[in-house]
């Protein structure tokens, strides 16, 4: 039952092949048994789930089920499940139980989904790795020396190793199709303002946007279908309507203008993962996509434009965790300022640390001008070579990372290498564009991931194509034989 | 740029954030490194380029002025590390 995608599930629960209760029951049951080798829960929550499953197969019997009824899902630990602990991988949240639901969560549960926990994560998502969690690192299961990529690194692992069909993720620089590359599956990031920001833990408020984990193209698309939409609660939610996903996912691709994004495929790129790409850019030619070569001329300005926004951002965002009203506070505060100055150290890791105080630097007074001004005037340059490549074509692809998953504690000491492991999936977020990495080969037994990249809100265009090259490949019905 | 153990600590008091003495030297070299990448984007010409600060180029929408939802206050004063008569506690500010 856990090889099943979500199209196979819904099918099995729609025929009375199998109950909610059942699928809930085995799915726990795996997670216990093999979660204490992958870390990619924090917290499990079989009680809720099993009676939300009971609830589902109820609704099915009285004729009210929709096609994600009774369908398991884990759900990112950054976003708010009212009643259940939501720590964002931070000691800062360790018993944080929040009082209401992320509009996800909401959107999830009317769907009738069943949640059976929170995952994993680099604390406050920053990170590539999965290393910097509260709540120790989580492996890849395709080799348990290796990590699964970060930040939503316990959402792909989990997918991946068969916890559960879909899980949902957060991509600020690559945090959704980085992981997704590395555990061998499917991950969208949508456009900025596509899927609400509502009761998800903000990072970088310009840059966050929620997506989805899955085992296919088609599987992401209906899980993508439940969330996406406007919401009134996010100021930034973008007011349009939801295209139906699954019906464009039929659509031949002959004709389609495919760019191949030079930068991508220069210095730093792995041969071996450069192959995969050569080959799975080939079957999209044998599809009938007629495939340029296109240039994105700033690209190397997207890692330190990154890297003075998002940390900024960053620092405005987390100055909410005051030790007050909320989270950790350190004991026998002896003033008001020592309170929130121990309260934040003792709360927050190394990392998180490190960007706040960037990001507070980069916002002073005297060099505001010269770092955030500078950046955001950056950010244009990248989103106009954007602009002007899709004027030329439809979709562009690249790979989603420049390695296969590298080993645990490889990159952990050094913040500016693991900084320049998101360099292949921090320009797409800094232009708001929505990005897809799908399986697209092995190296020694290890995923390697194709990114595809559309104009805003062309979520339905990444979906189809991912599709029609999944329905020409096998890379994503492969499985980590540990977890078989 | 550089930082010394000065400019750490006036970046923590300003970020609220106490480090201890051993942590300032090693955080001085991570993060004067880090500015080093950041300093890349001075190469660029961005003369004339209005910046970008939302990636869709949208302005905010605002809501009516309205009361829409109550705050539960129980519920929220219940996450609080200490609370007393419907108020958050912290330490004495006035003597």
């Amino acid at each position: 039952m856990h090889d099943l995608t979500l199209a196979e599930l819904a099918e099995a629960l729609a025929s009375r092949a199998c109950s909610s209760e059942e699928l809930t029951t085995h799915l726990l049951a795996r997670i216990e048994q093999h979660d204490g080798e992958l870390n990619s829960l924090i917290t499990v929550d079989a009680d809720n789930a099993l009676a939300a499953a009971r609830q589902a197969d109820a609704e099915r019997s009285a004729g009210r089920a929709g096609r994600l009824t009774g369908v398991p899902l884990i759900h990112k630990d950054i976003f708010l499940t009212a009643g259940v602990r939501t720590s964002c991988g931070s000691r800062m949240l360790k018993n944080f139980v929040p009082p209401f639901d992320a509009t996800v969560v909401e959107r999830c549960r009317q769907a009738g989904m069943v949640m059976l926990g929170k995952a994993n994560m680099d604390e406050f998502a920053m990170g590539s790795s999965n290393e910097t969690s509260y709540f120790g690192p989580v492996r890849n299961p395709w080799d348990l020396t290796r990590v699964p990529g970060g930040s939503s690194g316990g959402s792909a692992a989990a997918v991946a190793a068969g916890f559960a069909p879909v899980a949902t993720g957060t991509d600020t620089g690559g945090s959704i199709r980085q992981p997704a590359a590395l555990c061998g599956i499917t991950g969208l990031k949508p456009t900025y303002g596509r899927v609400s920001r509502f009761g998800m833990i903000a990072f970088a408020s310009s840059l966050d946007q929620a997506g989805v984990f899955a085992r296919s193209a088609e599987d992401a698309a209906l899980l993508l279908q439940a969330m996406a939409g406007f919401d009134p609660r996010d100021s930034t939610s973008a007011e349009l309507a939801v295209p139906d996903y699954a019906a464009a996912l039929t659509q031949p691709l002959a004709g389609l203008r495919i760019g191949v994004v030079d930068e991508f495929f220069g210095e730093g790129l792995d041969a071996g993962v450069a192959g995969a790409l050569e080959a799975a850019i080939g079957v999209l030619q044998g599809l009938g996509a007629e495939v340029t070569r296109v240039h994105l001329p700033q690209l190397g300005l997207s890692v330190p434009t990154y890297y003075v926004i998002a940390p900024a951002e960053a620092s405005s965002n987390l100055s909410r965790f005051d030790g007050v009203r909320y989270g950790y506070r350190c004991e026998a505060p002896k003033d008001l300022e020592d309170l929130y100055k121990r309260s934040r150290s003792e709360g927050f890791g190394a990392e998180v640390k490190r960007r706040i105080m960037i990001g507070t630097y980069v916002l002073s007074a005297g060099y505001y001008d010269a770092y955030y001004l500078k950046a955001q005037r950056c950010r244009r340059l990248i989103t106009d070579d954007f602009r002007r490549a899709f004027e030329q074509v439809d979709v562009l692809v690249a790979p989603s990372a420049p390695e296969v998953a590298f080993r645990l504690g490889e990159k952990a000491d050094d913040p500016l290498k693991m900084y320049l492991s998101d360099i292949n999936t921090i320009a797409v977020n800094l232009a708001g564009l929505p990005g897809i990495s799908v399986p697209a080969g092995q190296i020694q037994g290890l995923p390697v991931g194709l990114q595809l990249i559309g104009r805003h809100f062309e979520e339905a265009r990444l979906l189809n194509v991912a599709h029609q090259f999944q329905r020409e490949t096998d890379w994503h019905r492969q499985r980590p034989a540990r977890f078989a | 740029m550089a930082l010394d153990a000065d400019d750490v600590h006036a970046i923590a008091h300003l970020a609220r954030l106490a480090l201890d003495a051993g942590q300032v030297g090693v955080l001085a070299g991570e993060l004067s490194q880090t500015l080093g990448l950041l300093e890349q984007i001075n190469a660029a010409d961005t003369a004339g380029v209005a910046p970008m600060a939302h990636p869709l180029d949208m302005t905010q929408r605002l809501r009516a002025d309205e009361v829409t939802e109550q705050v539960d206050r129980e519920a929220f004063l219940a996450q609080a590390p200490a609370s007393e008569a419907g108020l958050f506690l912290v330490p004495r500010v006035l003597d």
